[in-house]
C-alpha cells in the first residue's frame, strides 16, 4: 500500500468526544484507541494488549463500557465518547479518585484510567454494589500490581461518598 | 516542635493524582517532532548461521532507515555481566525471535509489512530446549558444556549423616516459565545529536544499567549518554535488563537517521521476545531422624537460562541461597547450575530464583512430614531456624525472629486446625474437595553477598530556597511506591511535612547512581541512604548556625534561603557503607548472604472441583515480618499484588513452548488472574526492628512471590491426597492424576450425570 492509496481509503468520521464535536480523517478500520491517542492526543486511554482482554483502553461509548482497541473508528460515527480526560466533572469521579488514592487502588497506574471508567460504569448502574458486583463489574479490567483487593476496597468506599445528584 | 510520624503512616502515593486522572506520562504518551517508529526483524529459527538477508523489491526501502550489526558504532553486545548477548545477531542466531535487523519509518502502519518483506536464509543447526537436553551435552550451544554458571554451598559433613538417618526422603520438583505481564509493554524513545549524544526516555527499572549498555554499544563517553525514566506501567523484573536491548535498538536507529525513534512493542512481541522467569528443577535428598528433624541433605537446583548468560548467574545465586528455606540444616551440600537452551534468555522476575527453590523446599518439607508421619505444621516446627543458628551459607541469624510465633499466629488467623478437621470430614462425600496448606519462607533483602559493596550506591538530597526538599536517586517508581516511601523517609528525617518533599524524575543527567531498582533493596538500602543524606542537610544548616534543634517548616525554609544565598546550593550526598563485621566469601559461597531477611508464613485454602478439575483459592492469609512498615497501605498492596501474581504462577500461567518459542504469547491464551479469580487476600504484618534499614525497614517487594505456590499445592494435596510436585498446576494436570482415582460420589441430582 502506498501513501496515495492510503489517502484514498481514508474517510471522514464525526463524533463527540468529551463534549466536543470532532471530525477525523481516518482509515475506517483504524482502531478508536489509535484515533484517540494519536489524532486527538487523548493519551489517558492506554493500550495493554490490543485484543480486548485487559481493559486498559476502556472508554464510554454512548454510555457503554467498551475496549477502544476493538472498535473500528467507522463504527463510532455519530456517537458520544467519554475518555478519562472527559470525566473530571462527573459526580462519581472525585469520590473514586480519592478512594483509589486512599486505599492504594492505583500502583503503576497503567490500568487505572480504564479501571476508574469501569468503576464509574458500575456505580452508575449499581449505586450500592456488593463485593460480588464489584468483582463482576471490574472483571474486564486486568491489573497486575494490586491483586485487586485495594481496588475493590476503593470502589466500596467511593459508592456511599458520591455527591448528591 | 513535634511533627506526627510520617514513616509508618499511609500518606497518599506521591504521583497518585496524575495516575487517577490519566495525566501520568508513560513513554508511549510522548511524541517528539520528526519522530520515526522502529520495528525489529527477528529470527524465525532457534539456532543457525545467517546465510543471506534479502529485501523484497515491492517495498520502497529508500523510505526506511535500516540498521544491521554493521551499523553499530561501539561493541555489539548488551553490557551486563558477561556481555555475551549481541544487540543484533550478525552471523548466527541462538534463539527464536533474536533481533537481526532494525527498521524505522515515519508511518508506523508501514512497518509490519516491511518486517515481513525481509527474508533471512539460514543454515539451521541443532537446537536444545530443556534442562535435560542441555545437560546431555550432545549439542553444545554455550561455552564448553552449556553451563552458564554453577555454585557449590557446603556446610558440615553431609556424607556422614546418611548412616544415622531414620528416613532418607527424596523428591524432585519443577517450576515453569512465567511472564511478568506488566500491563504497559516495553518501550523507549531515543534521540541523537552529535553535541549531546544519545538521550533515551523509557519504561525501565534501572536507568544506569541502560546508561552503561548504551555507552558500550554506541561507543560514547559517560556525558554523551542520558537516560530518563518515564512513568513505568509495571515491571516486576521484566524491565530490569531488557530495556538495555530495546534502548540500544532505538539509539542505533536514531544515530543512523538523525531523527528521534520510538520503539513500543505490542503485546505479542513483548511476550514472545522478552524475558520470563527461569524454569527450574530441584532435587532433594534429605536425611531426617525419627522425629522428623533434618540431619542433613543434598539439594540440586538447576535453572534454564536460555541462550545467553544475561542475569542467570545472579538469579541462580538467590535461588541457591534460599534453597534451604527457613530451616536449620546441620549439614548440607547445595549444587546449583544455570544451563543454556535455545530459548530467549530468561531474566529477572520478582523473587529472582527464590520462588523456584523455595517451592521445592516447601513441597519437600510436606513430603518429609508425610514420610515421618507428622503433620506439615509439625514438620516445619521441628526444623525452624532460631536466632543464633546458622543458615546454609553459615550466616548467623542475629535477628530476634520467632518463627514458631509466626506459624502459630498464621494458623490462628486462618482457623487452620478447625478447618483441616472439618474439611477431612466433609471431603468424605461430594465432588468438591476442600484443602488447606501452609508455606514458611524467607527472603533476603538487598544484593547478595558482596553485591551492595560493589554497587557502592550514592544518593542525594537537595533543598531549595522555598524550603522544598528534593530526593535525588536513580531508584525508579513502577508501582511499588519508591517515590512515596523515599519522600516519607526524607520528610521524617528532616521533621518536615510530607508535602514539602518531592522526588526527582530519574534522569542520569540529574540523579546520582543509587543502584538498580531491584532485589527488594529500595526501602532498606536506598531508604537508609536517603535518611543519611537528609540528616546531612539538617547538620549543614545547624553547623552554619542557620537552624536550631527545633524548627518549624517556615524556619527551615528561611534557613535554606539563607544558606543558598551564601553558598548557591544546598545538597547532601550519602554513599553506601557496608555494615561492619560482615563476612562473605564469593569462592566458597559462605557467610552473610544478606544484611536482613524478611520472614513469612502463608496459609492457602482451596477447593478442587472433581467435575471440572479446576482449583479455586478460597481464602489466603499472608503473615510476614518485614521490619518497620513505612507505609501500611502501600506495603499491603505489595503483598496482595505479589500473592495474586504467585497464584497465577501456581495455577494459571503456563508458557507453551515450541522449539524455544512461546506460542501462547497473547493475553487471550496466557491467563493471568482477573478480579473474579482471586480469594480475599488477608495481609498481616509483624514488625521487628532492623538496624540496617531506614527506620528499621527490610525488603518487601519480592517476598510475597515465594510462598503462595507451595501453600496452594499443599492445600491441593490436603484436598486430594495427591502430592503434586510441579507448577503451573492446570486442570488438565489434575485430570491426568485424578481421573483413575476412585472418588466417593454424592449422587445428588446436580452431579449424577457425571462419571
Amino acid at each position: 500500500m502506498n501513501t496515495s492509496a492510503d489517502q484514498n481509503t481514508k474517510c471522514e468520521v464525526s463524533f463527540t468526544v468529551n463534549g466536543e464535536k470532532k471530525s477525523v480523517l481516518a482509515h475506517p478500520m483504524e482502531r478508536l484507541l489509535d484515533v484517540l491517542r494519536h489524532e486527538l492526543e487523548l493519551t489517558g486511554t492506554k493500550e495493554g494488549c490490543g485484543e480486548g482482554e485487559c481493559g486498559s483502553c476502556s472508554v464510554l461509548l454512548d454510555g457503554m463500557l467498551v475496549n477502544s482497541c476493538l472498535v473500528p473508528v467507522a463504527q463510532v460515527s455519530g456517537t458520544t465518547i467519554i475518555t478519562i480526560e472527559g470525566m473530571s466533572s462527573h459526580f462519581l469521579m472525585k469520590p473514586l479518585q480519592e478512594a483509589f488514592l486512599e486505599c492504594g487502588g492505583a500502583q503503576c497506574g497503567i490500568c487505572t484510567p480504564g479501571m476508574i471508567l469501569a468503576a464509574v460504569h458500575l456505580l452508575e448502574k449499581t449505586p450500592n454494589p456488593a463485593l460480588a458486583d464489584i468483582r463482576e463489574g471490574l472483571s474486564g479490567n486486568l491489573c497486575r500490581c494490586t491483586g485487586y483487593m485495594q481496588i475493590f476496597e476503593a470502589v466500596s468506599k467511593a459508592a456511599p461518598r458520591r455527591a448528591a445528584k | 516542635m513535634t511533627v506526627p510520624h510520617i514513616v509508618g503512616s499511609s500518606v497518599p502515593r506521591k504521583e497518585g493524582w496524575d495516575k487517577v486522572t490519566g495525566a501520568a506520562r508513560y513513554v508511549d504518551d510522548m511524541v517528539l517532532p520528526g519522530m520515526l517508529y522502529g520495528a525489529t526483524v527477528r529470527s524465525t529459527i532457534a539456532r543457525g548461521k545467517i546465510r543471506n538477508i534479502s529485501f523484497d523489491p515491492s517495498i520502497p526501502w529508500s523510505e526506511f532507515v535500516v540498521v544491521s550489526s554493521k551499523d553499530i558504532p561501539g561493541k555489539n553486545h548488551i553490557a551486563l555481566i558477561l556481555d555475551d548477548q549481541p544487540c543484533l545477531a550478525s552471523e548466527a542466531v541462538n534463539h527464536p525471535e533474536e533481533p537481526i535487523l532494525l527498521l524505522a519509518h515515519p508511518d508506523r502502519h508501514k512497518l509490519r509489512k516491511a518486517v515481513d518483506a525481509v527474508a533471512i536464509d539460514y543454515d539451521p543447526l541443532p537446537s536444545i530446549h530443556s534442562i535435560e537436553e542441555s545437560e546431555e551435552q550432545s549439542t553444545i550451544i554455550w561455552g564448553s558444556d552449556n553451563t552458564l554458571k554453577s555454585y557449590l554451598v557446603e556446610k558440615g559433613d553431609v556424607d556422614a549423616v546418611w548412616k544415622d538417618a531414620a528416613h532418607i526422603v527424596e523428591g524432585e520438583y519443577f517450576t515453569g516459565a512465567q511472564e511478568q505481564l506488566y500491563i504497559e509493554n516495553n518501550g523507549v524513545i531515543a534521540a541523537y545529536d552529535p553535541e549531546h549524544g544519545v538521550t533515551v526516555w523509557g519504561s525501565l527499572q534501572c536507568p544506569y544499567y541502560v546508561h552503561k549498555a548504551l555507552m558500550a554499544l554506541c561507543g560514547l563517553p559517560e556525558n554523551k549518554v542520558r537516560v530518563v525514566q518515564m512513568e513505568t506501567g509495571g515491571a516486576f523484573g521484566g524491565k530490569e535488563e531488557y530495556p538495555s536491548m530495546i534502548a540500544g535498538h532505538a539509539a542505533l536507529l536514531a544515530i543512523k537517521s538523525g531523527q528521534p525513534v520510538k520503539f513500543v512493542y505490542d503485546r505479542m512481541e513483548d511476550m514472545v521476545a522478552t524475558t520470563k522467569r527461569h524454569p527450574s528443577r530441584t532435587r532433594h535428598r534429605t536425611a531426617v531422624d525419627k522425629d522428623g528433624k533434618i540431619l542433613g541433605g543434598e539439594i540440586d537446583f538447576t535453572i534454564d537460562g536460555g541462550a545467553y548468560a544475561t542475569l542467570s548467574s545472579v538469579v541462580l545465586s538467590r535461588g541457591t541461597i534460599h534453597a534451604g528455606g527457613p530451616y536449620h540444616w546441620p549439614s548440607v551440600r547445595i549444587r546449583t547450575k544455570a544451563v543454556a537452551t535455545n530459548t530467549p534468555p530468561h531474566g529477572a522476575f520478582r523473587g529472582f530464583g527464590a520462588p523456584q527453590s523455595l517451592f521445592a523446599m516447601e513441597r519437600h518439607m510436606d513430603r518429609i512430614a508425610q514420610v515421618v508421619g507428622i503433620s506439615p505444621v509439625e514438620g516445619r516446627r521441628r526444623n525452624f531456624l532460631k536466632p543464633g543458628q546458622t543458615t546454609t551459607t553459615q550466616q548467623v541469624i542475629r535477628e530476634e525472629i520467632d518463627l514458631h510465633h509466626l506459624l502459630d499466629r498464621a494458623l490462628e488467623l486462618s482457623s487452620y486446625t478447625a478447618k483441616k478437621t472439618r474439611f477431612a470430614e466433609e471431603n468424605k462425600t461430594g465432588t468438591r474437595k476442600k484443602g488447606i496448606g501452609i508455606a514458611a519462607f524467607l527472603h533476603g533483602a538487598g544484593f547478595t553477598g558482596s553485591g551492595e559493596r560493589y554497587l557502592n550506591s550514592l544518593v542525594g538530597v537537595e533543598a531549595g530556597v522555598d524550603g522544598t526538599v528534593r530526593v535525588l536517586v536513580s531508584s525508579a517508581e513502577f508501582g511499588q511506591g519508591t517515590n512515596t516511601v523515599l519522600c516519607q523517609i526524607a520528610a521524617e528525617a528532616l521533621g518536615l511535612p510530607y508535602g514539602n518533599v518531592v522526588i526527582a524524575q530519574p534522569d542520569t543527567n540529574v540523579v546520582p547512581n543509587s543502584g538498580p531498582t531491584v532485589a527488594s533493596r529500595t526501602a532498606m538500602i536506598v531508604g537508609k541512604l536517603v535518611q543519611s543524606a537528609a540528616q546531612g542537610i539538617k547538620q549543614t544548616l545547624a553547623k552554619t548556625g542557620f537552624l536550631g534543634d527545633n524548627y518549624t517548616p517556615e524556619q527551615f525554609r528561611a534557613a535554606c534561603a539563607q544558606y543558598i544565598a551564601a553558598h548557591e546550593t544546598l545538597k547532601s550526598y550519602a554513599r553506601y557503607e557496608a555494615p561492619g563485621n560482615v563476612y562473605w566469601d564469593d569462592e566458597k559461597y559462605r557467610g552473610e548472604a544478606y544484611a536482613a531477611f524478611a520472614w513469612a508464613v502463608y496459609v492457602a485454602e482451596v477447593t478442587v472441583d472433581l467435575t471440572t478439575y479446576a482449583v479455586s483459592v478460597d481464602d489466603f492469609v499472608a503473615l510476614q515480618e518485614v521490619g518497620k512498615v513505612i507505609n501500611p497501605v502501600l506495603a499491603e498492596g505489595q503483598i496482595t499484588g505479589g500473592v495474586a501474581q504467585a497464584i497465577g504462577f501456581a495455577l494459571y500461567e503456563k508458557v507453551l513452548w515450541q522449539n524455544g518459542r512461546m506460542i501462547n504469547n497473547q493475553m487471550t491464551n496466557y491467563i493471568m488472574p482477573a478480579s473474579l479469580d482471586l480469594p480475599p487476600i488477608r495481609v498481616f504484618f509483624e514488625e521487628l526492628g532492623n538496624v540496617h534499614g531506614a527506620h528499621g525497614a527490610k525488603g518487601i517487594g519480592e517476598l510475597p512471590m515465594d510462598g503462595p505456590a507451595p501453600a496452594i499445592l499443599s492445600a491441593v494435596e490436603d484436598a486430594t491426597g495427591v502430592p503434586f510436585r510441579s507448577i503451573p498446576l492446570l486442570p488438565e494436570d489434575l485430570f491426568e492424576a485424578l481421573r483413575d482415582e476412585p472418588i466417593e460420589q454424592d449422587f445428588s441430582p446436580s452431579t449424577r450425570g457425571r462419571a
